[in-house]
């Protein structure tokens, strides 16, 4: 399994580290509510087939990836950067080409 | 046969040995060839029934020929005869077998035969047995078996290495060269691997010229790989193979340049199945016997090593291609008396008959003779009638073809059954793949499908032969309930063993489906799971073995550590000094001097390991707020403060120090253990959930050399050794942080202690880390400083009442560890939300307490907490110690633990109890911190 990381280009799936659901977003953090909190820390879905997950390429760039894998055959279907350095990567990647 | 044979080379003798007795053969010949050749029809014994068992195939899927090759620390057991090549000097033996392969005293098994039929295992030694079970256990699994490991370390190397290719063809046989010569004229990168040493596969038992011009234009092609001796043994997702390059196998050592085997990981963007079909043998009693052979197989040791398999050979088959395979032996000079063909017609019987081979048409094999060997069969018609009996001491059965899919189901696809050809083809395939040739059914001949013999005619009638399961063992698991496929396999272990059923799950299926009474295709298979054949250990590990297994981490002060007598201990990839021995001592007494001397004069240790996070940006405070659960914006430049951080269940995490450097830099320090899983966190937080602070982090563990330096003198030798820095208590006051030089060589210092002395910790770039070490232990010369391991480290922790790693296993709060004032409840932070659950807050979780023992016995951690004093009885767990140590202070053992409702029990009396040593130790609970609870040392 391949994951193609916008900085370092297609690395094997053995460089990275799977950091979970990508949908989840953290309450606010005046938020009290135990139910919201409660999803956010174990409620996880599933699914077969596309899943926006979290990796990170913690053996390369240590950059932080947002991706979209099919859970039925391991098939990469979309991988983008998070962080505040996304854009200016972006930005120079394509630059470059 | 005295001449012949495309693959030897009758000019080259080669001299081996088998069971201790010389063999001759030729180069190019396997050692089934070899042995088959000089005369030797016992090739080995069965694994319950200790039968005598002969050549079946030859090639990888040969069940029966196991053999254990070589000696010493490369001594490998189970490998097929039919795949060794045989070379000058090769020593093998046989297996299961006691004393000897003729006679062998093990197969008084095959008379206990009800005994030991399918699920054995499961029936015979439940219930009252049990207890018989345990004594027979051994001596079972001794006479069941295969070939035995050796015991020494294996001298070679093994490789892994990684391969892009537009096409993969796997098989060299006449489709698979077709297929890389077609692909490679199309200017794509193709790679070529073949299990076997020579391209061509059946094409060598029809066409060789052929074979060999498509072989050299391939060799020429520069956009072609040819691996041979490769086997590709698993599909991965992604398209991505297994395969292992056995380079050394057939030489007698591997040469000083080459590593025995090398692992491919292939990354294919095509895969072409070209792995060919294999024959099946029929179900009929008494067909284990050696000189039941497959007819290919029998073809092949002619055509190819000019082997004759027998003098007298009949062929038993029920498709046209088995009377053309007669007619070819008959052809090659071998003498084949019959033909059995349960058909009632064949379309070339004439021809077959022509040739002065009898055809019996409408009869199968009832029975075979000999006990040993084949010497005669016992024919029966198709009717049940009596049938004649035969001379023949060779046995050539074509029983239709399977053809190799194992790849193709490893990916996913679902094979399908195939009335016409009475066998599974690979069905549709996963995007990507492709089968051809005889995998994909082309040329494979009609096959009848056959009459079951097996229930009228008396006698064991093997279906696997490799893991010894009969028809009757197939019956047996239907009429007890395990009728599926998946059950019939677990229950009967049909194609389990090492060949994965080549040649058995076929027949398996049809005796299953006639038992059941449904058609077959209705079955379906069990899905092929890697590996396809047999991969050595020492392939899978390559170069991950010994110290490569894991690396070693080594801080700057190593060597000295080593110098000084240091017995050093693994924590994580870290190697750290757990005491420094003097002479006569043990690392239990070096260390009470060790931690004493910190105590009363003064001590160095090396810290080097701790995890270390640079911070920087204007967002950092806001962030470190955030992270910890204490305060941290408010920690003033030129300050460090204690900090615990907690997941988001609320659980801690990890603990360590923040310094602040500046208005937007600090310093972090982790524990050892958690350095790496710290950092990932905080670049998570930044770059997924607080991707609006701007704050950059960067790991700096292996930029700073830790030391601390702790004792009632540790303020002097600072003073001593370091410039530009007051030192005075009120300039440097606890938890304070400054800039230094030790010589030239800046450093870093901050006032913090985990020992309860007075202490410091000076970092330094780790290339002078040992300058700085050694300066300190210099300057402390006078005031009797020693350098302390991890044991006086965690003794001097431990009478303090510090938490560390063995407190902090992830079941933890903050209040359980008696830290629970230090969380702020002005602030959000991680795991702030789910610390005030009601599960989290109750009066009786585990909570840290302190225990001193009673009297002079060690309280081990691990022990558990009880009330009751008699051993016997320890009755319910309260709690377990976590951490223990003899405690110089206190004199006594004294220990941390986690303990049901913590302090309530603050002065109690309980029992630490450790069955698996017998231990029963009493132990007062106590407040966790045992020393100087006033923290007066500390300011000094």
């Amino acid at each position: 399994m391949l994951i193609p990381c916008p900085c370092c280009g297609p690395r094997s799936v053995a460089e990275f580290t799977y950091g979970g659901d990508a949908t989840l977003v953290r309450p606010p953090a005046d938020s009290t509510d135990p139910d919201a909190w409660c999803r956010y820390v174990y409620a996880r879905a599933n699914p077969k087939g596309a899943h926006l997950e979290l990796w990170q390429h913690s053996g390369g760039c240590r950059c932080w990836l947002r991706v979209v894998r099919d859970t039925a055959n391991h098939t990469i279907m979309r991988v983008e950067l998070l962080g505040p350095w996304a854009e200016a990567i972006e930005r120079k990647r394509v630059a470059a080409e | 046969m005295s001449a012949g044979g495309r693959l030897v080379d009758r000019a080259q003798p080669v001299h081996a040995r088998f069971d201790g007795q010389p063999l001759q053969g030729y180069a190019g010949d396997t050692l089934a060839s070899a042995l088959l050749a000089s005369g030797r029809r016992v090739v080995g014994r069965s694994f319950k029934y200790h039968r005598p068992r002969g050549l079946l195939a030859a090639g990888p899927e040969e069940p029966n020929a196991l053999v254990t090759l070589r000696d010493g620390g490369r001594r490998e057991p189970n490998i097929p005869a039919t795949t060794v090549e045989l070379f000058e000097g090769l020593v093998a033996e046989s297996q299961n077998r006691w004393p000897s392969l003729d006679h062998d005293l093990l197969a008084l098994f095959g008379l206990g035969g009800p005994l030991l039929q399918a699920g054995f295992y499961y029936k015979t030694f439940m219930g009252p047995t049990a207890k018989a079970w345990r004594l027979y256990e051994p001596w079972i699994r001794r006479a069941a078996g295969l070939g035995r490991a050796g015991r020494d370390p294996d001298p070679d190397r093994y490789d892994k290495a990684s391969l892009w290719c537009d096409v993969l063809v796997i098989g060299a046989g006449p489709a698979g060269l077709a297929a890389a010569a077609e692909a490679a004229g199309s200017g794509r990168r193709v790679v070529l691997a073949e299990q076997t040493p020579r391209l061509g596969g059946s094409g060598l038992l029809d066409d060789s010229d052929a074979v060999v011009a498509a072989e050299a234009a391939l060799a020429a092609s520069p956009d072609v790989t040819i691996l041979r001796r490769t086997t590709v043994w698993g599909a991965y997702d992604g398209m991505v193979l297994a395969a292992v390059e056995r380079l050394a196998d057939h030489l007698p050592a591997p040469p000083p340049d080459l590593p025995r085997q090398r692992l491919w990981r292939i990354h294919a963007r095509e895969v072409v199945l070209a792995t060919g079909a294999v024959e099946r043998p029929m179900v009929f009693p008494g067909n284990d016997l050696p000189g039941v052979m497959l007819a290919d197989a029998v073809l092949r040791y002619a055509l190819l090593w000019g082997v004759a398999a027998g003098r007298r050979i009949a062929v038993l088959t029920n498709h046209d291609r088995g009377h053309e395979v007669a007619r070819r032996l008959a052809g090659l000079g071998l003498q084949v008396t019959a033909v059995i063909d349960p058909r009632p017609t064949a379309a070339t019987a004439a021809e077959t008959a022509a040739l002065g081979i009898t055809v019996y048409h409408g009869h199968l094999v009832a029975a075979v003779e000999g006990r040993h060997m084949v010497r005669g069969l016992r024919l029966a018609g198709v009717d049940g009638s009596a049938g004649p009996v035969l001379d023949a001491d060779t046995l050539a059965v074509a029983g239709g073809w399977t053809p190799l899919v194992q790849l193709a189901s490893q990916a996913g696809a679902q094979p399908i059954w195939d009335e016409r050809r009475q066998t599974f083809l690979p069905g549709p395939l996963p995007t990507g793949w492709r089968a051809v040739g005889a995998c994909a059914g082309d040329g494979l001949p009609e096959v009848a499908p056959l009459p079951d013999v097996t229930r009228r005619h008396r006698g064991k009638a093997f279906v696997d032969l490799q893991n010894d399961v009969t028809a009757e063992d197939v019956r047996l698991a239907v009429r007890e309930g395990f009728g599926s496929v998946e059950h019939l396999k677990r229950y009967t272990t049909l194609g389990m063993a090492t060949d994965q059923g080549r040649t058995s799950s076929v027949n398996g299926l049809a005796l299953l489906a006639a038992a059941r009474d449904v058609p077959i295709a209705e079955l379906g298979t069990t899905r092929f799971r890697p590996p396809f054949a047999p991969v050595a250990l020492g392939a899978l590990a390559g170069r991950s073995r010994g110290a490569h297994l894991r690396p070693e981490r080594r801080t700057p002060m190593h060597d000295w550590h080593l110098a000084h007598g240091a017995e050093m201990y693994e924590t994580g990839l870290w190697l750290r000094p757990r005491a420094y021995l003097r002479p006569g001592e043990t690392v239990a007494t070096a260390y009470v001097r060790e931690a004493k001397a910190v105590r009363e004069a003064v001590g160095i240790v090396d810290v080097s390991t701790l995890g270390k996070i640079d911070v920087q940006g204007p967002d950092s405070a806001t962030f470190l707020d955030r992270l910890y659960c204490n305060a941290m914006a408010s920690l003033p430049v030129g300050k460090a403060r204690y900090g615990l951080m907690l997941r988001e269940d609320g659980m801690v995490f990890d603990d360590g120090t923040a310094w602040r450097l500046g208005p937007d830099r600090f310093l972090v320090t982790t524990t050892t253990a958690n350095a790496a899983t710290v950092l990932g966190h905080l670049e998570h937080l930044l770059a997924v959930v607080w991707p609006e602070l701007r704050v950059v982090v960067t790991s700096v563990t292996d930029q700073w050399a830790g030391m601390a330096v702790a004792g009632p003198h540790s303020r002097e030798v600072l003073a001593a050794a370091l410039d530009g820095v007051e030192m005075s208590h009120a300039a440097f006051p606890p938890m304070g942080v400054r800039e230094a030089r030790c010589g030239a060589i800046p450093v870093l210092v901050a006032r913090l202690s985990f020992s309860g002395e007075r202490a410091y910790e000076v970092y330094a770039p780790w290339t002078e880390g040992e300058a700085v070490w050694r300066r300190l232990l210099a300057a402390g010369e006078p005031f009797g400083i020693v350098a302390y391991g991890l044991e006086a480290m965690g003794a001097l922790r431990i009478e303090k009442g510090h938490v560390a790693g063995p407190e902090l296993d992830g079941r933890t709060t903050p209040a359980d560890l008696g830290l629970g004032r230090m969380v702020s409840r002005r602030k959000s932070f991680v795991g702030s939300a789910m610390l005030d659950r009601p599960g989290l807050t109750q009066a009786s979780r585990l909570q840290l307490v302190g225990l001193i023992a009673v009297d002079r016995q060690p309280v081990r951690a691990g022990a558990h907490l009880v009330e009751s004093a008699d051993r016997a009885k320890p009755g319910r767990s309260l709690g377990h110690v976590t951490s223990w140590t003899w405690s110089p202070a206190l004199g006594r053992y004294a220990a941390l633990g986690l303990l049901e409702g913590g302090l309530r029990h603050a002065g109690r009396r309980l029992w630490a109890t450790y069955p698996l040593r017998r231990e029963h130790v009493p132990v007062e609970v106590v407040h966790p911190c045992l020393y100087d609870r006033e923290g007066a040392r500390l300011d000094g």
